[in-house]
């Protein structure tokens, strides 16, 4: 785009067949700047359109958080504006233990898998993508099957695994987050992507001076990779707070062990929600809004993971 | 220079520099109309099919080969080593890492006594007992003699030990097998003049030349322990009765066969048969749609926002990426609720006068289908969009320009310059992301639950079920557990499947060096 952006708007054509510079006809120019203009003015309209659809749930969402639900209604009501503004909702959850469990409950699994999966992830697309050894074709394809499994399949083995090491109802956040870091190595393709695009003169002339592997691993590539850790830290702190299937299957039944999908998909679908619904929304805006805030500062790097992604496969 | 279109060098690709059996010559492919070369196309395909099918069995057949007799070289090479070791040697065949302590490289000798001593305390204790019973799940069953409990064989326990078990017996087969390498290696060393290595030089290895071992070590355990244990036991339980009837400790369950495959696969009231066609379509239907219908307008936003002059692109961009920030656990479940029947939508349209009841968005089958995959685009279109962008902006310029000059519209130069470039390059990202959406479970567990339920359905599904969702229900809500085993099955093969054909299509795979 930016390229795009720099060429001016040309009157002359270099028409490289015929070897010549031609100047375009100025009617035809005209003609076409004005096609252009009204181009651009649907394009705007478009677009505006396609913002309002994509944020009028957002805002929705925010204006019936607002709605009391002890003066009013907590519930689902056919007008969209509270009739009175109030911060009853988020006063309920900031003095409700259970919602503050849940709200913890997540930040600590998201933190924990930050940390682990990173790390794992980032070791396992390392030794596949810069060191060659016997087994690294098996593992690579090990991993591509057992990556065509659906995820759920192995839902009750898991469960029963954890229950032997007392990591479910009461134990299911250390549990949790055991689950989401055991498997993270399945995700090393983007890494292993990226660290393929490094130059390997850079870790031969490190060893030829001395360097051991993991001194190459820790100074050199590590230093080089700063966009791929941060997207892997951000994905990996982002995926618990939207989990609810294993949140819900290991925590079963012990409300202290939710997190706060769990928690609030109980409050909208299982209990009434007629009177849950605007603490729902409140309880869904205080999630997204730390969410949402860090994953547009860090926007960038998601971009580079998922186009790198997408393009190499 | 111009590429050929994506769906074009569909089945061509697959033979285009391969002999073809039908007589055809280039030159009168090449004056084919185009319909007429995709039909030539398909049929060259076809007949090639077989062909690739018998060289795909014998390269299986040679492989197999190969690995026995590999397997006979090693255990010819275990003798060997018997008949030309020293005592050292032949006293590490019975007891793992003599070789090694006596030879002084004491960690070593002690790694290796210590694992096979956990070893066969573990078969004499724990693991014998239950691979013992792996051929019958058990037969005691749990009774009640008056008020006290005696529990008999747990099913559940037996499974899983026995695989355990069977994994640690090939484990120890394995490292006995090095064991007795490593005293090959030694005494050759040593015959040779040259220093052993010890345990210093082997911890130094660990960072450097080794180093994968420490990188892989962890992470490979944890994939082992909480992945293929657990989905080599679910692939054992679709071919037993496990489900609500037959719950360990209480009751056993055992081996029935291919029973499960027949009741999922076969029609009629008893069997599951017309409730698995009527899910594999709507699965199959939708991630058709997700794709595509996202594939394709995701595409048009981003050239929309790329277009020369539109201003503030970055906040277009920021705003569709919203419905990726966001949980969808909370703009979904707010958006299932905003079309429910007493929802905002219904409720607005009424007071609004246009309908006098409300839309069945979620009670009536097609429509909740339809609404799930318009919802769907609203979730999909950023991923597809900021894709799309950094792609487009890969499209040299010079292209467009001379389509400019040739008088080229804007339609025209999409579809002969925009799409193909972005086939060729997403084709990978098509494949995962149809994947990914045939087991999609998010959107549709959080919009709808699958509901409405329907009577003809059985096992619980329902219209917008997918067989992900469905495998789901039944492992949660029905305790099914066989039946659930036998979809993730499926789904695995249904996976395997187009993965392994479409991935051998993509022309981005095939003709990797076309646009560079």
């Amino acid at each position: 785009m930016a390229r795009q952006d720099k060429i001016p708007e040309v009157d002359i054509i270099i028409d490289h067949e015929a070897g010549v510079i031609r100047e375009l006809p100025q009617p035809r120019l005209q003609s076409r700047r004005r096609r252009d203009r009204r181009a651009n003015r649907a394009i705007y309209t478009v677009l505006v359109i396609i913002s309002v659809i994509w944020l009028a749930p957002f805002v929705f969402l925010l204006l019936q958080s607002f709605r009391s639900y002890l003066t009013e209604d907590g519930g689902m009501v056919n007008y969209l504006l509270p009739k009175a503004f109030s911060l009853d909702n988020y006063r309920f959850l900031f003095q409700d233990p259970t919602y503050i469990r849940w709200y913890t409950n997540t930040l600590i699994i998201a933190l924990f898998c930050a940390v682990f999966q990173t790390a794992i992830v980032l070791s396992v697309s390392y030794a596949l993508s810069r060191m060659r050894f016997k087994g690294r074709r098996f593992i690579m394809q090990l991993m591509l099957v057992l990556g065509m499994f659906p995820g759920f399949l192995t839902m009750i083995a898991l469960y029963f695994l954890l229950k032997q090491f007392g990591l479910t109802q009461e134990g299911a956040v250390p549990g949790l987050i055991l689950i989401y870091t055991a498997s993270s190595g399945m995700g090393y393709y983007i890494s292993k992507g990226f660290f393929d695009t490094i130059p390997k003169s850079l870790d031969e002339s490190a060893r030829i001076d001395g360097a051991n592997r993991f001194y190459v691993f820790k100074r050199i590539i590590m230093p080089l990779s700063k966009p791929i850790v941060i997207y892997t830290i951000l994905m990996a702190f982002m995926a618990p707070w939207g989990d609810y299937v294993f949140a819900s299957y290991v925590a079963f039944g012990k409300s202290d062990s939710y997190n706060v999908a769990v928690g609030l998909y109980r409050w909208v679908n299982t209990q009434d929600y007629q009177g849950y619904f605007t603490r729902f929304c409140a309880g869904g805006v205080l999630v997204a809004i730390p969410i949402t805030a860090l994953f547009l500062m860090l926007q960038k790097y998601y971009v580079e993971g998922v186009t790198g992604g997408a393009v190499k496969g | 220079m111009c590429p050929q279109p994506f769906f074009s060098s569909f089945p061509r690709g697959l033979d285009a520099n391969e002999e073809v059996g039908d007589g055809m010559a280039d030159l009168e492919y090449l004056s084919l109309g185009r319909g007429q070369r995709r039909l030539q196309d398909l049929r060259r395909w076809l007949i090639s099919l077989p062909k690739r099918m018998g060289q795909g069995a014998l390269r299986f057949v040679r492989g197999l080969a190969g690995l026995i007799k590999k397997l006979g070289l090693d255990i010819a090479d275990i003798g060997q080593t018997f008949v030309k070791g020293d005592w050292k040697t032949r006293v590490s065949f019975f007891i793992m890492g003599f070789g090694s302590f006596a030879r002084g490289q004491f960690f070593r000798g002690l790694l290796f006594f210590l694992f096979q001593a956990v070893f066969f305390l573990y078969i004499l204790f724990f693991g014998g007992a239950y691979l013992a019973k792996m051929g019958t799940l058990g037969t005691v069953e749990t009774s009640r003699q008056g008020r006290v409990t005696v529990y008999g064989d747990n099913s559940f326990l037996i499974l899983l030990y026995g695989i355990l078990t069977l994994f640690f017996i090939l484990a120890f087969l394995y490292t006995w097998r090095l064991n007795i390498r490593q005293n090959k290696i030694s005494q050759q060393i040593l015959a040779g003049g040259k220093k052993l290595k010890y345990a210093r030089d082997d911890v130094a290895a660990l960072a450097d030349n080794q180093f994968h071992k420490t990188l892989l070590s962890l992470p490979m355990l944890g994939l082992f322990t909480f992945t293929i244990v657990p989905i080599i036991f679910m692939i054992l339980v679709a071919f037993t009765n496990y489900d609500y009837t037959h719950q360990p400790p209480g009751k056993l369950f055992t081996w029935v066969g291919l029973s499960n495959f027949r009741t999922m696969l076969s029609a009629g009231s008893a069997n599951y048969g017309d409730t698995f066609a009527q899910v594999l379509f709507w699965t199959l239907t939708w991630a058709f749609f997700a794709t595509f219908l996202n594939y394709f307008l995701g595409m048009l936003v981003a050239i929309m926002i790329n277009k020369k002059g539109i201003r503030l692109k970055k906040m277009w961009r920021t705003i569709l990426v919203m419905t990726i920030a966001i949980p969808q656990f909370v703009s979904l479940l707010y958006v299932s609720r905003m079309f429910a029947a007493d929802g905002l939508i219904n409720s607005y349209l009424i007071s609004w006068g246009w309908i006098s009841k409300p839309l069945p968005f979620w009670t009536d089958g097609t429509w909740a289908r339809i609404t799930i995959i318009i919802i769907n685009i609203w979730i999909g279109i950023p991923y597809m969009m900021l894709i799309a962008t950094g792609i487009l902006m890969n499209i040299p310029a010079d292209l467009y320009e001379s389509a400019r000059i040739d008088g080229a519209n804007a339609l025209q130069t999409y579809a002969r310059i925009t799409l193909p470039y972005m086939l060729f390059v997403t084709g990978p990202y098509l494949l995962t992301s149809f994947i990914g959406n045939l087991n999609n479970f998010n959107v549709i567990y959080l919009l709808t639950g699958g509901s409405p339920l329907s009577l003809q359905l059985r096992g619980n599904a329902g219209y917008t079920d997918l067989l992900i969702t469905w495998l789901y229900k039944m492992t949660v809500t029905d305790s099914d557990y066989k039946m659930a085993a036998v979809i993730g099955i499926i789904v695995f093969i249904i996976t395997a499947v187009i993965s392994l054909t479409v991935y051998n299509m993509i022309p981005s795979v095939r003709h990797e060096e076309d646009f560079q």
